[in-house]
């Protein structure tokens, strides 16, 4: 470190400061699974082609952040609430028998409408625990993963594809979206070029999920929330409502939470319900911390870069360490340490007050 | 107008006593109608009822009253305490690897630990220091941190850079240890090490009514016991006052010449080697180690069990450990017997126990939250 501060030429710019010292690491590591996998003569096509698709099914949980750091509620651990929206959501339109767009959108419009109440729901409670928001945050998700378990068990629904096979009663764990709506956004205006398969639409909906946010930013509302994540005192002089900006930071989060998690299992191709959730946000966390977000401010370019160096990681570390290390399944471990890792950093990095 | 004052203020003084009780013995007694519905309910048989909570008491109490130092220093609930475990179960391995077998393994065992244990403390210390007001979601992240170099160490360097060759502990393929080691060697060593003097077994008719049989763990309640009054003793020291006033207030303690980020890794370090020991005390009653899992939910569950006690995260005593391991454990119990009773479903009691189990967490945090609010508000 010494060495590179005494060098100009990498400080002066402060072109290492302003990347960050994780995402040089993160982004060092990913550049050397490439050319493992090149080594060892793997279908790089294939790769990428995942990773894309795991970028996309991912970006909305990650720009969920985006509202709770802008509005100073710092990261959303309780993303499984907007999840669990999302979930019952595509359930109760599965239970319909609507199939293709219809039942993708109306599961999506019911999983926003809950989604709106319990955020808002959620954003009341966290007025009462400024500055324990990250813990509440997590115990508040696990809590309602768990208390939902019960739900799914007793859950009025009849439809023999969804309840388990024995008993009759009690949703399955996992339920196939097919013929729903599995890979829907995915297969709209796929293309397929030089042997990558991208998945337009899927990469749409994310993009238009971030051009939306990017707008909301610039309105005038928009403005007015980031003041008063970043500098309370200052916008509440200029006639700002804090505790209303607050609200609607939790609630848009918690939206995204929930077509989030349905652009995931379209993807995917199964609603995980149960204890699926339970864990959802730190990889999500961990993404835009990665991206170099930190407790108080976020950006979309963030979103999209920690996404990107995240899930690609993710995606070539288990074909390439299976392959290096023949069996042994290295890339969940790695997804532990990395994640949890960036998240411990951000924790202790302490705050840097403008 | 003086005497009304004074009146004033007592009558004010006598309510917030008497609220700070109220709340205080509120979710114990929520807890305990709860059991007293669930057994009900459950119609359970009261002799099984008590034999597995003496079992579990004695099982639990000592990972439990491991959380009680970090809260006096004002560090909150020790969500760290699955490092501690961490560092029991490495020693247990090593121990089960060389058959050391019964109390000596289970020492053997408990020295090992300490090292690994001081050591693993002393690291989540420093970095408690470096996110001072958030502890406990820095230490839960920790916790899961440690997990993955756990699993690093133990699914994939064990048998490939670290040398072993024991096919009763290693998976078929050679590396990494396997999902659950038998530790006959060591099994229930601490629960029946009294058993020379007296094996703890209660059994006899009361006029119609049997009694028993009930076995009390003589040996684990003792050291239980003894770690009771070691903490105790603790507090009256001056390390204890130190701590004390740290946790009171850490500006005041600084400018009272108390070397504040020393005590806080004191605590952490105190409360990982308690965790570590205790999660041996635990392993040896059980019986089996589920290399991957046996630690996880060890933090939750602990922790959940200290609240449902009515410990907040700034005041817990050692009456609070016991009493939530009694109340937790028993809703633990009848809680699957109860879903099967009422709904049919087995697993409607045992996701409710989860759900309560987190839910008593997350209330226990916004009431702490709240709480330190209404000060700085008023």
């Amino acid at each position: 470190m010494e060495w590179l501060k005494s060098r100009p030429i990498f400080w002066q710019n402060g072109l290492i400061e302003s990347i960050g010292i994780p995402r040089i690491i993160i982004a060092g590591f990913l550049v050397f699974l490439f050319v493992l996998a090149v080594v060892l003569k793997m279908d790089l096509t294939f790769l990428i082609s995942d990773s894309l698709v795991r970028i996309g099914m991912n970006g909305l949980l990650v720009l969920a952040m985006v509202p709770t750091i802008t509005c100073g509620a710092g990261l959303n651990f309780a993303l499984p609430v907007g999840i669990l929206c999302g979930l019952v959501g595509g359930v109760v339109s599965m239970s319909l028998n609507l199939r293709g767009w219809v039942g993708f959108g109306t599961a999506a419009l019911l999983g926003i409408v809950l989604a709106w109440i319990l955020g808002y729901v959620y954003a009341l409670l966290l007025d009462k625990v400024q500055g324990q928001e990250m813990m509440v945050g997590t115990y508040v998700g696990f809590s309602m993963v768990a208390g939902m378990c019960i739900f799914w068990l007793a859950a009025p629904i009849k439809n023999p594809a969804m309840v388990f096979a024995i008993g009759g009663q009690g949703l399955r764990y996992t339920l196939t979206l097919e013929n729903y709506y599995c890979k829907l956004l995915n297969h709209f205006l796929e293309i397929k070029l030089w042997g990558i398969t991208i998945p337009t639409g899927l990469l749409m909906f994310f993009g238009l999920g971030c051009a939306l946010m990017h707008f909301f930013l610039k309105t005038r509302v928009g403005r007015a929330m980031a003041a008063a994540g970043s500098n309370p005192l200052f916008a509440k002089s200029s006639g700002v409502n804090l505790n209303a900006m607050r609200h609607l930071g939790v609630v848009i989060s918690t939206v995204l939470g929930a077509i989030g998690i349905l652009a995931y299992a379209q993807s995917y191709g199964f609603l995980q319900l149960y204890t699926a959730p339970l864990y959802m946000a730190f990889p999500a966390v961990a993404s835009i911390l990665i991206g170099g977000a930190s407790l108080q401010k976020a950006s979309i370019s963030q979103v999209v870069i920690g996404t990107i160096l995240f899930q690609t990681l993710l995606t070539i570390a288990l074909p390439v360490t299976q392959t290096v290390l023949s069996g042994a399944d290295v890339s969940e471990i790695a997804r532990m340490i990395i994640s949890n890792g960036m998240i411990l950093y951000a924790l202790t990095r302490g705050e840097r007050r403008r | 107008m003086k005497r009304g004052g004074v009146e004033v203020r007592s009558f004010g003084y006598f309510l917030q006593l008497r609220t700070g009780v109220f709340s205080r013995s509120m979710v114990p007694a929520f807890f305990a109608v709860l059991c007293i519905i669930g057994v009900v309910v459950a119609k359970l048989d009261l002799n099984y009822l008590i034999n597995e909570i003496f079992t579990r008491l004695g099982r639990n109490t000592f990972l439990v009253l491991s959380l009680l130092i970090p809260v006096v220093a004002g560090l909150g609930l020790n969500f760290g305490i699955v490092i501690g475990a961490m560092a029991g179960q490495i020693a247990l391995v090593i121990v089960t690897h060389y058959r050391i077998e019964g109390l000596t393994g289970l020492a053997v065992a408990m020295l090992i630990a300490l090292p690994l244990a001081v050591l693993f403390g002393w690291l989540t210390g420093l970095v408690l220091n470096k996110a001072k007001g958030r502890e406990m979601v820095t230490g839960m992240i920790l916790g899961f941190f440690a997990n993955g170099l756990y699993q690093l160490i133990f699914l994939v360097l064990v048998g490939t850079v670290i040398p072993m060759n024991n096919p009763t502990l290693l998976l078929p393929s050679g590396i990494g240890i396997r999902n659950t080691v038998d530790l006959i060697g060591v099994a229930n060593a601490l629960d029946r090490a009294l058993d020379g003097i007296w094996d703890g077994l209660i059994m006899f008719d009361l006029g119609p009514i049997p009694v028993g049989p009930w076995r009390i763990p003589l040996g684990t309640w003792l050291v239980t016991g003894l770690l009771c009054g070691g903490i105790s003793f603790l507090m009256k020291t001056r390390l204890g006052q130190q701590m004390r006033a740290v946790g009171e207030d850490g500006h005041i303690a600084s400018v009272a010449g108390i070397p504040v980020n020393r005590i806080r890794i004191t605590a952490i370090v105190y409360s990982t080697v308690l965790a570590a020991w205790g999660q041996l005390i635990f392993l040896q009653n059980i019986g089996t180690l589920n290399t991957y899992n046996s630690h996880e939910q060890i933090g939750m569950f602990s922790i959940a069990a200290l609240l449902v006690g009515g410990a907040s995260t700034r005041k817990a005593g050692i009456g609070n450990a016991i009493l939530g391991v009694f109340l937790f454990h028993t809703l633990f119990v009848v809680s699957p017997l109860a879903g099967q009773a009422v709904f049919g479903i087995p697993q409607i009691g045992e996701y409710f126990r989860v759900f309560l189990a987190y839910g008593v967490i997350a209330v226990a945090l916004v009431l702490h939250a709240w709480q330190n609010r209404l000060p700085a508000k008023g």
